[in-house]
Formats: structure tokens, C-alpha cells, sequence
């Protein structure tokens, strides 16, 4: 029984035992990109952000839109893991892992950012040592750390059993550190209990934190007086974008992995139908946010909020804000409202769209307001420098080499969950649609009356 | 101590002032800022914690420059203290917002949030002509890399003042005493400077000018920095 089954799932452990030149060809690229990367942060930290393209009034530009993009891209794992959990959505099973995995990952570079925006990065113990809880960025320290923490834990526990698998089929040096991680699971009736319940726990703790993470980004903005930033919409603005990214990014890694590693069997179109569908119900939330958030300043016209409005709307960023409305809007909505198009090539082109989309988005909202200051002598101009594009490309391959260093050392898909879904799944699943039903599930009776 | 803390303020007369920079220039060699290089004011990166605005009013032949001398507002409820992650920029209790170089962490939201673009950052290393780095003041800290500053009110002065007043056992006199740099050196006489809530000083009467005015005082910033309008 114990050995079929993991002949079952042997092609979830393959990515762990066998690496193919393709992969090492992957790493030394993105290893590359890294260390290019590393040169350009050097060059900064020597010379002083003046190698940026900042300015002043322009102070904040390519690293604050990655950070809050980075962010975003971190709402879809956990958060989404979490609420298919919940809901005890049985499709779930292959996806969790590999989403918690992105929010985990992701999460560094999304801090990692603030890093490099610093003009004294040696000083970034002093957030602790001087912390001053009335700056909503220190809000955002907070939040982000304690966010962290448990999207760690929340993976690490729901990968105890797959660790325990490990521990005794790898016999390579990987071994050992396996040992370590399982905890002794032996899957026993009481780990199992205790497990489950801990899961429950996290899930639920780990919802109010993800919403609160991009929240208090918004606020680093919101809480400011600054035109078109001083918004309270800003808050469920920024976290439904952060949601629509997040599952743009996990669906791209899911149709990756799936086609790398011949993952077919388990994650099937019906994934990529139900996630395509929460992509065009996020795709149309978002809209509605961004078409409130600009019909309110261009109704109330104030001149100030209006400089700014008409700088993207038809002014220096217009190309910036109508490729986002395109990228965002009009190429998910037209793929995902269709059923045909609504398929894996199709979901693929949305995913990447949406995911430049929200970047713009996160552009065209950080720096049109800087460049157009309330003081009208105070205008100003911003080009990202090559040393600004350079740690954008590092950090996007900086996750991407983490991402794949993780594949080889963890199951990317929950090897115990797809079993307990065979094993139990099926079974309590037709349990529960018998108790939702009239009398006693009323199963028997047309079976009956059919005879 | 138990007596009325002074709350330091300036009047500018944009009636007198005449534009002749000449505080720019005086805040410049008080505060230790660095002279600018060409390329650092081709890309927008100048420090000068006092400029003068000009603004052309109306077309040829009814055209009419206006100035505005802009430095740290002083806000009584400042935008870009509330926001500092660290605490390295603070309101002292006697109304001064001032910088604290050296626990800046640069992450320059406080310049961010500025509704007056008067926070400046350090956008690389300073540096001086030989002859004017032995003409540094002594009593200025010289600001490295990577942080913010902004106008003090040259509170070394106020902290100069302050010890001659411990010594001879009273108070900084409300006026005349502690004036900033830029406030000595207007030879148009525009700039006044004072205990706003001392009523015998000449800034307070003079903020109960008609002219008087506030930028952008809707902010509910509370400047204490009053201009008064060109009467024409």
C-alpha cells in the first residue's frame, strides 16, 4: 500500500532527484543577473543614491514601486492558500505549496527594496533601536515582519509530513537537514490531530495579516497630504491590487512548473478555470477601485489633485497609466471573459499582462505625484539610472534563483494533501454534499425509485 | 522653569525684499552647505535651505516678478515629523523643527511628505573648494552622505544666545538677540525675527498685519514663517 502510493506521486519528488542541464543553465543566468545586481548596489552604497535617477522634489521612484510590487506580488500565496483552506475547497491540494512558497520568497525583495531606497543602510537597526510607532512606515515594518513570520511558519508546517516523506527516501546529503526539519513526524493519529489543528490556526491568524500588510503600504501614501495620495481608498485599493497580482504571479508559476515538470495530472485546466475566474473577479474589483479613485479627484476638480490627474491622463504619463489600463483591464477582461480564451495560452497572456499592469500601477502612483508638488515652482522630472534597473532585474532574478534552489529541495506540490485528498477527500467530500442535502442526503431515494 | 517657553518665528516683507539673494548666500556659509555643482543643479539635486522664488505674475507689458524667499516653513504641526520612522526629525519645545543627522536612516519620506519641498538630501558626499573648507563654521555639524537636512534657524545661534543667558542668569531676550543668519544679513531689511508670543516683539505686531499671510495655510501646517503681500 505505503509503496504504491509513492510510486503514485513519484513524479512530485522527481524535480528533487533529477536536474537537467537546463536548470544549471537557468541558475548561472540568474546568478549572473545577482551579481550584476551586487555591483550595482556597491556603486550606490559608494557614490550616495546620486547614481540614482532621484531628485529632488521626485524622492522616491524605481525602489519604492518595487517594494509596494514586490508586496503585492507576496498576497496571492498565502493569503489565497489560506481561504481555499478555509473554505475546505478540494482543488486546493497541488496549489498551496507552490503559492505560500511565492509569499515567503517574495517577501524579502518586497523588504529588500526599503534597503536599497535607504540613503544610510547602515542605520536600519535604528528602526528598532528608535522605532517611532506615529510613522506608518515603521507600521509598515511591523506589519511586514510579523507577515514574514507566519507565512514562514504557516509553510513550514504544512510541509512537516512531505519532510518526514523526504527524510526517508532521500538518502543524499540532503538528508540530514531533513531529519531536522520533520520533527520526528511519524504520522501518527495525534500528529495528524495536532497538525490539522495547527494549520486551522495559522490560516486564520494569517488572513488579517496579509490585509494588513498591503493596507499600511497604502498608508506609507495615504497618510501623507499629498495630492491623489491622500486617499482613503488607498487602503482596499492597494490590497485588492496586491490580491489581482499575487494570482497573476501564482498562475504563471503554476503553468511553469507544470509544463518543466510534467505536472499535467495535477494541476488541470479545472485549476486554471476556477483561478481564472477569481483573476477576472479580482481584474473587475480592481477596476471598479481605480475608476472611484479617478472619478472622484476629476469630479471634484481641485486644481492641485487635477495637475496630477491630467500628467496621466494625457500629460508625460499617459503612456504609463493607458498601458496599465490596457494591461490591466482590457487584455484580462477580454481573455477571461471568454470561455475559450479562458484556457492555460490564454491565462498564461493574462497573467503576464496583469503583472505589468500592476507595476504601472504602482509607478503611476508613486511618482506623478512627486513630480507634480502642491508648490507649482517646485515640478520636477524622473528617469530610473541603470544602477535602478539593474537591482530591478537582480531582484526579480534574485527571486526567481530562490524559487528554484526551493524546488530542489522541497516538494513543490504537497505531496501529503494530494494523498489525504485520495485517501480522505473523497470520501468526507461526499459525506458533506449528503448533509447539505434534504433528510438523510436523499442519495439512496432516486436510486431507489430509478430500480 | 515654569515660564512661557519662547515660539520663534520670522515675518518676510515681500515689499522689501529686493531679491538680491543675499540670504541664500549668508545661509550657505552659516550652515556649512556646500556650494552646488553644475551638474547637481542640472539634475534638480541643489541644497540651499534658503531660495528665492520667482514668479512671473501676468504678459508683457503688465508683467510683474514676484518673490518669495522659501525655507523651512517651521510648522507648528509638521508634516514630515510625524512621519519620520527613526525620530531624527523633531519639533524642539521651543518651536524649532530641526534634523538630527546622525540618526537619518535617508529613507526621505519626511521630504516625501513636505508640502513646501524644503527637506533636501544629501544625494552624494559634500564637497568644498580648499579655501572654503577652512572657512567652515565650527559650531555647524557638516552633514554626510545620505541624509536629510533642512533650515534650523540656525539654532546654533539660539544655542550660542542661549549659554550667554544661563551665564548672566536670564532669559534669551525675545528679539534682537538670536537671529538667524539670513535675518542679519537682508540689506533690505524684509526679514524679522522674534518671539511671535511676546507681544512687545515687532514680528508679533507684525503678524497682525493686514498683509500678513501664511503659504498654503489651509494645510493646517501652522507655519511660523509670515509673509506679508506686495501691497501692489
Amino acid at each position: 500500500m505505503e509503496n504504491r502510493d509513492s510510486d503514485q506521486d513519484a513524479i512530485l519528488f522527481e524535480p528533487l532527484l533529477k536536474t537537467g542541464p537546463g536548470y544549471w543553465l537557468l541558475i548561472f543566468v540568474l546568478v549572473c543577473t545577482v551579481l550584476w545586481g551586487g555591483y550595482a548596489y556597491v556603486t550606490q552604497f559608494r557614490l550616495g543614491l546620486g547614481v540614482t535617477g532621484l531628485n529632488r522634489p521626485v524622492y522616491w521612484g524605481f525602489y519604492i514601486t518595487n517594494f509596494v510590487f514586490f508586496v503585492g506580488i507576496s498576497h496571492a500565496g498565502t493569503l489565497i492558500s489560506a481561504i481555499l483552506r478555509l473554505c475546505q475547497a478540494e482543488w486546493r491540494r497541488p496549489i498551496t505549496r507552490m503559492a505560500e512558497a511565492i509569499t515567503v520568497l517574495v517577501l524579502f525583495f518586497g523588504a529588500g527594496n526599503i534597503l536599497l531606497d535607504l540613503g544610510r543602510p547602515d542605520r536600519l537597526l535604528y528602526m528598532f533601536i528608535y522605532g517611532h510607532l506615529t510613522s506608518p512606515l515603521m507600521w509598515d515594518c511591523i506589519s511586514i515582519t510579523i507577515y514574514l513570520i507566519g507565512s514562514t511558519t504557516y509553510l513550514y508546517v504544512a510541509m512537516i509530513p512531505d519532510l518526514a516523506l523526504l527524510r526517508d527516501r532521500i538518502t543524499d546529503w540532503r538528508q540530514p537537514l531533513y531529519r531536522v526539519l520533520a520533527l520526528g513526524w511519524s504520522g501518527s493519529h495525534e500528529q495528524e490531530e495536532r497538525l490539522q489543528t495547527a494549520i486551522a490556526i495559522l490560516a486564520i491568524a494569517v488572513i488579517p495579516i496579509a490585509v494588513s500588510v498591503h493596507t499600511v503600504v497604502s498608508w506609507v501614501f495615504a497618510m501623507t497630504i499629498q495630492p491623489m495620495w491622500h486617499s482613503s481608498i488607498f487602503g482596499p485599493y492597494f490590497v485588492v491590487g496586491a490580491i489581482y497580482s499575487g494570482i497573476a504571479a501564482l498562475m504563471l508559476t503554476m503553468i511553469l512548473l507544470r509544463k518543466i515538470y510534467h505536472l499535467e495530472d495535477y494541476l488541470k485546466e479545472i485549476h486554471f478555470e476556477y483561478l481564472g475566474e477569481l483573476l477576472l473577479a479580482m481584474c473587475l474589483l480592481w477596476f471598479y477601485f481605480t475608476f472611484a479613485e479617478y472619478l472622484t479627484a476629476f469630479y471634484g476638480h481641485e486644481p492641485i489633485e487635477m495637475r496630477i490627474f491630467w500628467a496621466k491622463v494625457t500629460g508625460h504619463y499617459a503612456p504609463y497609466f493607458w498601458t496599465m489600463v490596457a494591461t490591466d483591464f482590457v487584455i484580462p477582461l477580454a481573455i477571461l471573459c471568454n470561455r475559450k480564451t479562458r484556457k492555460i495560452p490564454g491565462i498564461a497572456v493574462a497573467s503576464i499582462s496583469v503583472c505589468i499592469g500592476m507595476w504601472l500601477e504602482r509607478f503611476t502612483i508613486v511618482v506623478p505625484t512627486l513630480v507634480n508638488p502642491r508648490l507649482p515652482w517646485a515640478r520636477g522630472s524622473y528617469a530610473p539610472s541603470w544602477v535602478e534597473i539593474s537591482l530591478f532585474a537582480a531582484f526579480i532574478a534574485g527571486f526567481i534563483l530562490l524559487y528554484a534552489i526551493f524546488i530542489k529541495l522541497f516538494p513543490i506540490i504537497s505531496i501529503w494533501e494530494v494523498r489525504e485528498g485520495r485517501e480522505q477527500g473523497v470520501a468526507e467530500v461526499t459525506e458533506r454534499l449528503r448533509g447539505y442535502l434534504p433528510g438523510d442526503g436523499g442519495i439512496d431515494q432516486p436510486a431507489k425509485a430509478g430500480s | 522653569m515654569g515660564q512661557a517657553m519662547p515660539r520663534w518665528g520670522m515675518v518676510i516683507d515681500l515689499d522689501r525684499c529686493s531679491g538680491c539673494r543675499g540670504c541664500v548666500v549668508a545661509c550657505k556659509q552659516e550652515n556649512n552647505i556646500a556650494p552646488s555643482t553644475q551638474e547637481q543643479a542640472q539634475s534638480s539635486r541643489m541644497i540651499s535651505w534658503m531660495n528665492v522664488i520667482t514668479v512671473v505674475d501676468g504678459d508683457y507689458p503688465d508683467a510683474k516678478l514676484r518673490l518669495l524667499p522659501m525655507l523651512c516653513q517651521q510648522c507648528e504641526n509638521p508634516p514630515c515629523v510625524r512621519v519620520c520612522p527613526v525620530g531624527a526629525t523633531q519639533k524642539s519645545s521651543q518651536g524649532i523643527v530641526g534634523q538630527i543627522y546622525p540618526r537619518c536612516i535617508g529613507c526621505r519620506y519626511c521630504a516625501s511628505a513636505c508640502p513646501y519641498q524644503v527637506k533636501y538630501f544629501n544625494w552624494s558626499p559634500p564637497s568644498w573648494p580648499r579655501e572654503f573648507e577652512q572657512s567652515l563654521n565650527p559650531s555647524v555639524s557638516v552633514r554626510p552622505k545620505g541624509v536629510i537636512e533642512k533650515c534650523t534657524f540656525c539654532v546654533q545661534r539660539l544655542q550660542r544666545a542661549r549659554d550667554q543667558a544661563a551665564f548672566e542668569g536670564r532669559k534669551v531676550r525675545s528679539e534682537g538677540e538670536y537671529v538667524p543668519a539670513c535675518v542679519e544679513s537682508c540689506p533690505a531689511k524684509a526679514m524679522y525675527f522674534g518671539d511671535l508670543d511676546d507681544h512687545s516683539t515687532e514680528v508679533a505686531h507684525l503678524v497682525r498685519d493686514t498683509r500678513a499671510f501664511r503659504v498654503m495655510d489651509e494645510l493646517g501646517t501652522e507655519p511660523n514663517i509670515i509673509y506679508l503681500k506686495e501691497s501692489t
